[in-house]
């Protein structure tokens, strides 16, 4: 699960270990780290913000280090979803029951509709829709795409997926 | 084959809007003879370009022999026939057997025709092999935009792991055109038909099956697949509505008709705007993958007399230097 934290330290030097060393040693994957300088609190401390990937289970035991360590930890932020991607809808999306086919990606468990926007032009004419599917890893986001598109397919809808991506401005990308 | 100066001899048959390309351009040109010229009326022997030209233009016949096509292709001592027949992608006809007859003959061929290419690629580079000449088409995809010969010589050393683009410039014209003046599908398309960008049945543009042929002659090229049409999954834009368009554009995507060469697809597909694939009216574009050099991308136009008599001339020019 990827991890976002908000923390305050000492300011003097090398207290930043004291926040890495923990999350490394319990198998975290550090993705970023932004240091404050500028932002110094009343309290003489510096806010930090760290972004990491680590197992869910070892969370409690993280929070518990860090305070033995005297860093401050002000805000948590579990970032489930992690992968998003557009998808482009065109035929008769509400005759076709607009609800079951977000049901469909919902009920995976891995991927949500994050976000829909339909265009209907004409009550009988072809309707447009872009949905906003976010998923908890690349990985999962492909499996969720498979499935809108078998639902469109069955549907008769016009499926549009972005572009693969492979090193270049892509489709997917990895969000907050 | 060869004449004993370095003069090179060509025939063009096919005298439409590329044939008529070849015929202006070829006039600047050093070291090349025009012997025969050879339109679905008629043959114009050892023709004098702007008198044929001009004739053609007029809608007078250009014929001053009894010969037909396939006469001047086994019988008239030349080098290389410049084959800019139509496509025809059932059967490949009449190309396939223009070319066919060519490099049986030991004539090196220039083509802009995807038909034979289509239905019988391992057929044709196999006979060239055979024959010991070559069979040259890389007007066949994009028009002016290098790619085959990119790929092949100034790409020589690296890989190529996929090749994906905007081949059509029909499609990405009424797509652009939609997108930008948010207009409708059938709108944009007779307007496109008015100025001759779109054909009066604008299936072979519009279904996707231009594309496909493009695809499948890349395909083959590239990636040995010996494929044909038929193993194309193929999706056009006729289905796509104004309206979406402008959804994917308030996202950042623009809608393009991509054709995936190594997946052996056709389909509409988002695209970031600012993607290099992302080109707009009617040029092409495409991506080529490699191990070495990564990606690269180059556009052109796609279509048009001149332009695509441009790459036919860029095949004919590097025959001339294979022989020297």
């Amino acid at each position: 699960m990827r991890i976002s934290m908000d923390l305050e330290l000492q300011d003097r030097p090398g207290q930043l270990k004291h926040v890495l060393t923990p999350i490394s040693d319990l198998g975290g994957n550090i993705a970023s780290v932004v240091h404050h300088h500028d932002k110094k609190t009343f309290r003489n401390t510096v806010p930090v913000s760290v972004i990491f990937d680590i197992e869910e289970q070892t969370l409690e035991e993280l929070q518990d280090r860090l305070e033995k360590n005297d860093v401050a930890i002000v805000r948590i932020g579990k970032m489930r979803l992690r992968a998003r991607t557009h998808i482009l809808l065109i035929g008769h999306i509400i005759h076709t029951n607009l609800r079951e086919t977000i049901d469909e990606i919902d009920a995976t468990g891995f991927a949500e509709v994050q976000d829909l926007s339909l265009s209907m032009p004409a009550i009988d004419g072809p309707s447009s829709a872009v949905i906003t599917i976010m998923a908890t890893g690349e990985e999962e986001l492909k499996k969720s795409i498979g499935i809108l598109r078998k639902i469109a397919e069955r549907k008769d809808l016009l499926f549009i997926e972005p572009l693969d991506e492979r090193g270049s401005p892509g489709g997917a990308s990895n969000e907050e | 084959m060869r004449n004993s100066q370095s003069t090179l001899r060509l025939s063009v048959i096919g005298f439409g809007a590329v044939g008529q390309g070849v015929a202006t351009i070829v006039q600047n040109v050093p070291h090349i003879k025009v012997v025969a010229i050879a339109d679905s009326k008629g043959v114009a022997l050892m023709p004098n370009l702007n008198d044929v030209l001009a004739r053609k233009r007029g809608g007078q016949p250009i014929s001053n022999s009894n010969l037909t096509a396939l006469d001047v292709i086994r019988t008239i001592d030349h080098d290389v026939v410049v084959e800019v027949t139509p496509t025809n992608i059932h059967g490949g006809e009449p190309g396939l057997t223009h070319v066919r007859e060519a490099l049986k003959n030991k004539r090196n061929v220039v083509t802009s025709n995807k038909g034979p290419l289509v239905v019988a690629f391992d057929e044709l580079t196999q006979l060239a092999h055979t024959n010991g000449v070559a069979l040259r088409y890389e007007a066949t995809v994009g028009g002016a935009m290098p790619i085959v010969n990119l790929i092949r010589d100034t790409l020589a050393g690296a890989r190529v792991l996929d090749i994906r683009g905007v081949l059509n410039g029909t499609c990405n014209y009424i797509l652009t055109r939609m997108a930008e003046e948010a207009l409708d599908y059938d709108q944009v398309l007779s307007e496109a038909q008015d100025m001759g960008i779109a054909e009066a049945d604008p299936t072979y543009d519009v279904a996707g099956i231009d594309t496909a042929c493009k695809v499948v002659i890349l395909a083959n090229a590239f990636f040995g697949r010996h494929a044909t049409f038929a193993d194309v999954d193929v999706t056009g834009i006729d289905r796509i509505t104004q309206d979406a368009l402008q959804l994917a554009r308030q996202r950042g995507f623009a809608v393009k008709l991509v054709g995936d060469v190594q997946e052996l697809t056709v389909s509409p597909k988002l695209i970031p705007v600012a993607h290099p694939l992302n080109v707009s009216g009617t040029l092409n574009a495409a991506s080529i993958l490699t191990d070495t050099a990564g990606e690269i991308t180059v556009a052109g136009k796609g279509a048009g007399s001149i332009e695509t008599a441009s790459a036919i001339l860029s095949d004919v020019l590097s025959l001339m230097r294979d022989r020297s």
